[in-house]
């Protein structure tokens, strides 16, 4: 095949440059020793990373935020996993609709999930209500966990489970004997991706977190329409440093690019 | 698998489907019945049926340049990622590694990293004091306004939608068989008929789906013109936030998301019949 010319280098350049300017911009403003948004020139402060942990609401939504992840991509995997072996494992009439049941949450705008489970939890009475945010979470992220969790399952040899079978282990020995061993990656990697998932979602939180449950991307957003300081600046970089520790997770354990392209 | 019992499959998938059901649809549901209720700005929703909210949202021109807004940024953003994230798919995929691994990452990462971050990100870079307006100053087109315009919008949508159309253009080009593209070169084809003949057919389906998610996404999508659109530039999405959470006018609210769902699932299954339809005809 032939190589790339200097025009595709190029132009491969200015999109690298396009997709990281936002996030190097933050990381720059964030050092700033000023009271404005600019890059600092002069000298670089941590003045701002400290106005961060002195603020008690963004340290309160961010300790939400990471409750709500750990709580609901636990909860998700616990669903996915059956559901994946379900439908994996077993052809059946009603399989096509189960996987087209789980992966709904994926064909509907967030901002329509969202005002749909506000309405719910106002007629329920659960507004303000943290576990019921949690399971609008787990709704929003098992398809991720299932996609990982399937693709580990379609991916491995059965015979493994045959040959214990035929040793004359139960179903429940061949299941964690050789089946969870053999998926854990695809678990683990699933669960990372559904907290990343949870930790980031915005659209449909604005709707149903009330202030003692106000998430911490909810929390900025409500900030940064009012205030623009180079206080959210800190914050994002600190998001930026938490997301990049999580990838380099999913990377060790999963493989990130396998997890970014889709299950191969 | 020795025995195929009936039940186990619907046993091992009722937490997720009891979930779905009390999550999705029941939701879905009462929000589908909230936006036939009457409302009033004193006493609130009303126990009454009414199908004002639908007629004023087809009948008021302000909505339907709302919706037009909403329609040509999303189609402008489908458009641009595709223009960007094809030819970049391309050449990554003919880059060999380490370099290809690393630029992928850099591509797609993104997509892990909160949409607040990456929309505040943007609105520093083009804000009125950022570097971006002193490069502007200093080639004298003097200054130009971009952050609260449509056109802050589709940058900051650009950015956060080109991973969804490169991951499966990526995909379809990895299928691929280099000794196609060897054969056309050595019946002498030029590369760009070889491109024209042989990739973009077929990568077609992956770009066409690419195209679709993006499309999909921009429409309903809300932090991005909240925050790059500012408090005059209304989009779907915030015009419903803005009822919901400000007009407290929860009926109205529900209509236009309803509108805003039915569209989306509309074009999102017509236009894949349409895709299918024509992948299989040309793939006899």
């Amino acid at each position: 095949m032939k190589k790339n010319g200097l025009l595709a280098l190029s132009f491969n350049a200015i999109v690298i440059i396009f997709m990281l300017a936002p996030l190097v911009i933050v990381c720059l403003v964030a050092f700033t020793p000023g009271m404005t948004l600019s890059v600092p020139t002069s000298g670089f402060s941590l003045r701002w990373f400290k106005a961060v942990f002195a603020h008690s609401d963004l340290i309160q939504s961010f300790k939400n935020s990471l409750w709500l992840g750990f709580f609901s991509a636990s909860i998700a995997t616990l669903i996915a996993v059956p559901a994946g072996l379900a439908t994996t494992r077993f052809s059946f009439p009603g399989r096509e609709f189960i996987n087209g049941v789980f992966l709904s949450p994926l064909m509907i705008p967030h901002l329509v999930l969202g005002v749909a489970l506000l309405r719910m939890f106002s007629l329920v009475g659960a507004t303000g209500s943290f576990i019921w945010l949690t399971f609008a979470h787990v709704m929003i992220i098992t398809p991720y966990v299932l996609r990982l969790v399937i693709a580990a399952t379609v991916g491995f040899d059965q015979s493994c489970e045959h040959a214990a079978k035929s040793l004359g282990a139960n179903n429940f020995t061949v299941f964690r004997r050789i089946t969870l061993p053999m998926i854990l990656p695809g678990i683990t990697g699933g669960w990372l991706l559904a907290f990343i998932n949870s930790f980031d979602e915005v659209t449909m939180s604005i709707f149903v977190t009330s202030p003692s449950t106000v998430t911490l991307p909810v929390r900025m957003y409500m900030y940064a329409t009012e205030s623009i300081d180079p206080l959210m600046a800190a914050a994002s970089a600190l998001i930026v440093g938490f997301t990049l520790f999580v990838m380099v997770l999913i990377d060790r354990i999963y493989g990130l690019d396998k997890m970014l392209v889709g299950g191969k | 698998m020795t025995r195929q019992p009936f039940l186990r499959p619907w046993v091992l998938s009722a937490p997720g489907i009891s979930l779905f059901v009390c999550m999705l649809l029941v939701p879905l549901a009462l929000t589908a019945v909230l936006s036939f209720n009457a409302f009033d700005h004193v006493t609130g929703i009303k126990n009454q049926w009414t199908i004002e909210h639908y007629l004023t949202i087809v009948t008021d021109p302000y909505y339907h340049g709302i919706f037009w807004r909403t329609f040509w940024v999303s189609c402008l953003t489908a458009l641009l990622c595709m223009v960007i994230g094809v030819p970049e798919a391309y050449i990554l995929s003919r880059m060999s590694n380490p370099w290809r691994s690393i630029f992928l990452l850099v591509l797609l990462a993104p997509l892990l990293v909160s949409v607040v971050v990456r929309s505040f990100g943007w609105s520093i870079l083009l804000g009125p004091q950022s570097i971006l307006h002193s490069l502007f100053d200093a080639i004298g087109v003097g200054p130009v306004k971009i952050l609260y315009t449509e056109s802050a919008i589709i940058i900051g949508l650009v950015h956060v939608m080109l991973p969804f159309m490169v991951i499966p253009v990526w995909t379809s080009l990895q299928k691929l068989d280099p000794e196609v593209q060897n054969a056309a070169l050595s019946l002498s084809a030029t590369p760009l008929t070889t491109m024209r003949r042989i990739i973009l057919p077929q990568i077609m389906p992956g770009v066409l789906s690419g195209s679709l998610i993006v499309f999909g996404l921009s429409a309903s999508s809300f932090v991005i013109p909240g925050l790059l659109g500012g408090r005059r530039l209304k989009m779907v999405a915030t015009i419903v936030y803005d009822e919901y959470m400000h007009e407290l006018n929860w009926p109205f609210g529900a209509a236009v998301a309803l509108i805003l769902l039915s569209v989306n699932l509309i074009i999102m299954v017509t236009y894949n019949r349409m895709v299918e339809g024509r992948y299989k005809k040309s793939m006899g």
